[in-house]
């Protein structure tokens, strides 16, 4: 299972001066649906786990970059069928530079885009060219 | 004190409309842009239209929310958006127009990404540190709307002769709601004087580099710079905001306070 800490959505839980357990939490992208869920699920594992007095923070900033994404929440994905994104953020004056993107299926860099937004709004939609199955890539942000 | 460099003080009442306009122009275009939901050429077309609607509907509540918080007078987003007139409105022009043909969409689409992504990126330096933080995820999405809408206009523009007219018409009608982008008002003045904003004059250059870089590959023309419409900054819209809002605030109207 791929973690909000292992997505880098989950930026520190500490302790406050009233002893009150802060959660921050970071937005992927600022309309992603799952924001909202994604701060209630937090508060209720606190709660299951026997915390009472606990609060989510959101955070804009620094903003949440593809970078955050751990090593092992890379491979998470990739097993999931979900293609990590490329190492290096998007350069933002690469206005037609294209990222090799490895199929998650089969290992195969022959891979064409077939649209830039896919099911939600971090993912682009991919197909192999080799083994032909389409797939999600995690957008290089 | 001199007086030669003094900061000008930034009023509360400035920063709420500075930061009120951009969001009344983000959640207007989305609200636009949704209208394809459903509608567009492709799946995969209508699923990055609706992408890029979210992206906008994200970046509006944003500053929503700072708008209110700023204002001070315990307004949240949802009031903000839903209970003001459409004088109260100060959004672009532009953003409002009507989505027309899959042409005017992406023109009107493209004009704006190529305007936002300099100005927020710019943004990213304002003194004020929310609209930086909000600046900081919204240029990185910007990118994204500029490279999709470009290699749309470059496909249509050097597509069929169809589409190639189209696009002409498109970039016709739209032409003279661009003048908008650039003006600097007297709030977008005090703005930039106090560190906080962008100087919108400062990116016409920069967004006319873009454009016809763009449209130069797509084999088509920027159109010569006509009359220019303006007001919506002052709240004088052409006649689609009020279809708009109908649409948008109809809930809320008729049940005031609802929630879900």
């Amino acid at each position: 299972m791929v973690t909000i800490a292992d997505l880098g959505i989950l930026r520190s839980i500490a302790l406050d001066e009233e002893g009150c357990i802060v959660a921050q939490v970071t937005p992927t992208y600022s309309g992603c649906p799952a924001t909202n869920l994604i701060q209630q699920m937090v508060l209720e594992a606190l709660h299951e786990a026997g915390f009472e007095n606990v609060r989510v923070e959101s955070v804009l900033s620094p903003a949440w970059t593809t970078d955050w994404i751990s090593s092992e929440g890379r491979e998470k994905l990739r097993q999931f069928g979900i293609a990590p994104p490329t190492e290096t953020s998007n350069s933002k004056r690469a206005l037609f530079g294209e990222t090799l993107v490895t199929c998650p299926h089969c290992g195969s860099g022959e891979t064409e885009r077939v649209s830039e937004f896919g099911s939600t709004p971090c993912k682009a939609l991919y197909r192999c060219l080799a083994c032909r199955e389409p797939f999600d890539y995690f957008k290089c942000h | 004190m001199s007086g030669t460099c003094e900061p000008m003080m930034t009023s509360n009442q400035t920063l709420f409309s500075y930061v009120l306009r951009l969001a009344d122009d983000h959640l207007i275009l989305s609200q636009r842009l949704g209208e394809w939901c459903g509608e567009a050429p492709t799946l995969e077309e209508d699923l990055a239209l609706a992408n890029i609607a979210l992206d906008l509907i994200g970046q509006a509540r944003a500053l929503y929310a700072y708008a209110g918080q700023v204002e001070g007078k315990g307004r949240d987003e949802d009031q903000l958006a839903f209970m003001r007139y459409e004088r109260d409105y100060q959004n672009l022009l532009i953003t409002e127009q009507p989505n027309g043909d899959f042409a005017h969409t992406i023109v009107r689409q493209f004009f704006i990404s190529a305007y936002m992504d300099p100005f927020w990126r710019r943004m990213e330096g304002s003194k004020d540190d929310m609209l930086a933080a909000i600046a900081a995820k919204a240029s990185k999405e910007v990118t994204y709307h500029l490279r999709h809408t470009s290699e749309w206009v470059i496909r249509l523009g050097d597509g069929t002769r169809e589409s190639h007219e189209r696009m002409v018409e498109a970039l016709d009608d739209l032409m003279m709601f661009t003048g908008e982008l650039f003006e600097m008002d007297a709030v977008a003045q005090e703005m930039l004087q106090s560190g906080v904003g962008v100087d919108a004059s400062d990116l016409k250059a920069e967004w006319q580099h873009t454009v016809q870089t763009i449209l130069q590959e797509a084999t088509l023309e920027l159109p010569k710079a006509g009359h220019m419409q303006t007001g919506g900054r002052m709240g004088r819209h052409s006649e689609h905001l009020g279809h708009i809002l109908s649409e948008l605030q109809y809930m809320q109207r008729s049940f005031p306070g609802l929630t879900w």
